[in-house]
């Protein structure tokens, strides 16, 4: 399978905060990678990175080929290819869900009204929330903000999905709602990367999980590996913490 | 980052913002309702001393009553194309303290700085006689200019506060979906700054509209002059500044029962988290 994103020697620094300290990952077409470590490991900072929410010091990062990092690439329209969802949902409170959905298809594809309602309301059906297009982001759950969000992005018809800790702020009640979602489109073939520590969810979806630590990736390994022998110390005593 | 709106500041800590502007009149609160309320008493009272006072006594009250009303138009003409220009010059007076790039943001703080700093009556008097015969402005020109740029400044804070209040992570969400800064601005965050900001908006209308009563000594013919122009003719002081007060106290508490329904409707349609 062809790569899909390239990230090389990705470094960034906060100040004295070393956030990423020479990471390089590849990621293939259609694969599901989670990505876990410590907070401050610097896992949200290298998914921010990607599409240039956080702009690096030094390092380089390709999407299809095309470079995101370079700084006269063309970020608007490597953003509407890629798709991220927040560990806060960012709903935008002044709109209804179905407006939610609709605005950036309508401003920045362009696209006619009718078409992308049509498009929004399949979104919401693929969510399960069919009858909440008239609602106020205020009136959801949290689980319920968080699949708006997620049908949000997939409105732009992305061909890669961040999600950045996507169930750290939710009731546990409505974790595997939003899991569901997720393990849904990993099954359809997106490309995905998550920074989460939902092992369930990297059991039932991910192909690869790398773990983060310092700045630096530690390790990667397919899923059945990285959960029974993990081959670094760190890893194992992370997992003795969260499993 | 230092500097920009978006950067210190999570979604969590941001719920609570209000902001605080005092100088209006008291926007009535809903659970102040009942009918001896503050608002009502004052209110009503007024409007019913512009009534009975007339009719008890028309001889000088109904003629003052008649004499005031060109006065009213030129008080509401000077502040509602005032209270435009401020809005206009606040807005982007506003954007220009948010602003990334250092010079714009220096201009838009110093012109906030030295505004705020200057009383609003020596800034009347030096549009219109230090400057009015160098730009030649009239007497309402310099009003409506030195009350706009005034006001512009204390509108630019307002703004900047409220666009301050609104999480990072909505600009974040806006051009990860492929928005550009200023698309973000237009269809997030100015909307949901103007549900934030528009009390203080309000209260600074209403402040306006009180310190149009200053332009009087521009010659312009407000409320106030007119009120002073009849005094001054009849030596009927008492009673012409008497009604002036009152019209102005109708007018406020109007406008700040009108904010305040305003602000109640507002929260309904989607509150900012």
């Amino acid at each position: 399978m062809e790569k899909y994103i390239e990230i090389i020697d990705a470094v960034k620094n906060f100040g004295s905060v070393r956030a990423l300290q020479g990471v390089s990952i590849t990621v293939k077409k259609g694969e599901v990678v989670l990505i876990i470590g410590p907070s401050g490991s610097g896992k949200s900072t290298l998914l921010r990175s990607i599409n240039r929410l956080e702009r690096l010091d030094s390092g380089r990062i390709l999407i299809d080929g095309e470079s995101v990092t370079d700084p006269g690439a063309d970020i608007r329209h490597i953003r509407e290819e890629v798709g991220m969802v927040f560990q806060s949902f960012n709903l935008f409170p002044h709109l209804t869900v179905l407006d939610n959905i609709t605005l950036a298809p309508i401003c920045v594809l362009k696209k006619n009204k009718d078409e992308a309602i049509e498009t929004a309301r399949r979104l919401l059906a693929k969510v399960g929330l069919s009858d909440k297009e008239k609602a106020w982001p205020e009136q959801l759950s949290g689980g319920q903000q968080q699949r708006v969000a997620i049908a949000r992005a997939l409105a732009m018809n992305p061909k890669v999905m961040l999600f950045d800790e996507p169930t750290s702020a939710l009731d546990p009640e409505m974790i595997k709602e939003v899991l569901d979602v997720m393990t849904e489109l990993a099954r359809e073939g997106m490309t995905m990367l998550v920074v989460s520590h939902e092992m369930g969810f990297a059991r039932a979806a991910a192909h690869r999980i790398i773990f983060m630590d310092a700045g630096q990736i530690v390790e990667e390994a397919p899923p059945d590996t990285f959960f029974t022998s993990p081959r670094e110390e760190r890893t194992r005593k992370f997992l003795e913490h969260i499993l | 980052m230092k500097g920009s709106p978006f950067s210190d500041r999570n979604s969590k800590t941001s719920d609570k913002t209000t902001i605080n502007v005092t100088d209006g009149t008291l926007i009535p609160l809903k659970d102040e309702g009942s009918l001896l309320s503050a608002w009502n008493i004052s209110f009503f009272g007024a409007i019913a001393l512009l009534v009975l006072l007339p009719i008890l006594s028309p001889d000088p009250y109904l003629h003052i009553l008649s004499f005031v009303p060109d006065g009213l138009v030129a008080t509401f003409s000077v502040t509602l194309i005032s209270i435009f220009f401020a809005l206009l010059i606040g807005l982007f007076a506003g954007l220009g303290r948010i602003s990334q790039n250092r010079s714009i943001n220096r201009i838009a703080t110093v012109y906030v700085e030295i505004i705020r700093g200057i009383p609003l009556l020596v800034q009347l008097f030096y549009i219109y006689y230090a400057l009015g015969p160098l730009l030649r402005l009239e007497g309402p020109s310099a009003a409506i200019v030195a009350m706009s740029v005034c006001y512009g400044a204390y509108m630019a804070e307002i703004f900047r506060a409220g666009m301050q209040a609104i999480p990072r992570g909505q600009m974040e969400a806006a051009l990860a979906l492929g928005m550009s800064r200023s698309m973000a601005m237009r269809k997030i965050i100015i909307p949901q700054t103007i549900r934030i900001i528009l009390p203080p908006i309000g209260n600074e209308f209403i402040a306006l509209l009180k310190d149009s009563s200053l332009v009087s000594i521009l010659a312009v013919s407000d409320l106030l002059r007119r009120g002073r122009e009849y005094a001054s003719t009849t030596f009927r002081y008492f009673e012409s500044y008497t009604v002036i007060a009152l019209i102005y106290l109708v007018m406020t508490l109007f406008f700040s029962r009108l904010v305040a329904m305003m602000e109640e409707k507002l929260r309904h349609r989607g509150k900012v988290h």
